[in-house]
């Protein structure tokens, strides 16, 4: 038996303890990634129904903005090689529906809708009888047809312009940013508002055709 | 005249003893909520960049789709493939992928199943376009083309 009786445990010091943990929080905190996943949404059209014969839609060749990508990466805009910038393209694009070539009466009552800014764009680059007649359901139809060569790239490209030509259509119209438009939350209900209000009459037509075999 | 004496037998120090313990929790959180990546991807993922992003607003009805050449070029070829979770799969088991994802949701919630396509900027458009294809035939057709913010010129 040691004589001298008990002694007292060295105590480790827990002080530092907190820094340990602290330390460790901010590596885990540095190293999450909560993945934010972005991207451009689109809805595919349903299935052809074996069942339905082909119906033939009549639509007007002025009602269509033909886009033809080949596997090159060229694009044939509108029958025309196209040279410019993509974002050349988001005008033409803006232009094409916001032409108003012959309005309907529905056409007439969207026209009326807009700001004075928008109906000054549309005297000015607009009422045309070569392009759409106007934006309304069926007046308008953005068609975009890709090679089976085309990259990818250059087809998210042409769908970015062409959807931020109708967000900037859409935006302008209830006089919000484009930013703004897409931050758009639509739980809220004063925002939904102004989504559905910003909508009202011109529906996003984009066609996507399948490339030929 | 102050009748009462103050106290001195009170120290004023905040007592650090359950510091470390605070931390340990909000430590254990964020170990606990990580996740730090659900499948190993094996294609090459550049994805294309573009501007008129959506987030998107639910999760749990995103489902994933990869495409591109495969990292490992030695071993699976120089072709862009189709991965969905881990394994490659031929265009045909697309269909498969989907219903398997759509048994995971609620019976209310199987037509809003969300594909996010993750496409590497090299794929050309034919495998995407047969990839859609499916969709359609499965009925999955809301569709992200996942890609990268650009900041604007």
């Amino acid at each position: 038996m040691p004589k001298g009786g008990k002694r007292p445990l060295p105590e480790v010091s827990s002080g530092s303890m907190a820094d340990i943990a602290f330390l460790l929080l901010i590596f885990f905190l540095v190293t999450t990634t909560i993945a934010n996943d972005k991207g451009i949404m689109m809805l595919l059209p349903p299935p052809p129904d074996p069942l339905q014969e082909d119906i033939d839609i009549k639509i007007k060749e002025r009602n269509i903005f033909k886009i033809l990508a080949n596997s090159n990466d060229l694009l044939l805009v509108e029958d025309e090689p196209f040279r410019g910038k993509i974002s050349d393209l988001k005008d033409e694009v803006k232009k094409f529906v916001l032409n108003f070539g012959s309005p309907s009466e529905d056409g007439m009552r969207v026209y009326n809708s807009l700001p004075s800014k928008m109906k000054r764009f549309v005297n000015q680059n607009g009422k045309s009888e070569k392009s759409s007649d106007d934006p309304t359901s069926g007046n308008a139809i953005v068609s975009f047809k890709a090679n089976r060569g085309t990259s990818y790239d250059l087809y998210i490209q042409v769908l970015d312009a062409v959807n931020s030509a109708y967000n900037e259509i859409y935006a302008e119209r209830v006089g919000i940013t484009a930013e703004q438009w897409l931050q758009l939350d639509r739980d809220d209900d004063i925002q939904n508002d102004m989504y559905k209000r910003a909508r009202q009459g011109i529906p996003r037509a984009i066609s996507i055709a399948e490339p030929d075999k | 005249m102050p009748k009462f004496k103050k106290s001195t037998g009170t120290s004023e120090e905040i007592p650090t003893a359950a510091l470390p313990d605070i931390i340990f929790m909000l430590l254990f959180f964020f170990m606990v909520t990580t996740v730090m990546r659900e499948t190993d991807i094996m294609v090459k993922q550049q994805l294309p960049k573009a501007t008129q992003l959506t987030k998107i607003e639910r999760k749990s009805l995103v489902s994933y789709i990869y495409m591109g050449k495969p990292a490992n070029s030695t071993l699976y070829g120089e072709e862009p493939k189709i991965q969905t979770n881990d394994v490659f799969v031929t265009v045909e088991d697309v269909v498969q992928f989907v219903n398997q994802e759509k048994d995971k949701l609620s019976e209310v919630e199987r037509d809003q199943i969300t594909m996010s396509m993750k496409v590497d900027t090299e794929v050309k458009m034919g495998l995407v376009t047969d990839v859609q294809e499916e969709l359609r035939k499965s009925n999955a057709r809301r569709v992200l083309y996942s890609s990268i913010k650009t900041s604007r010129e």
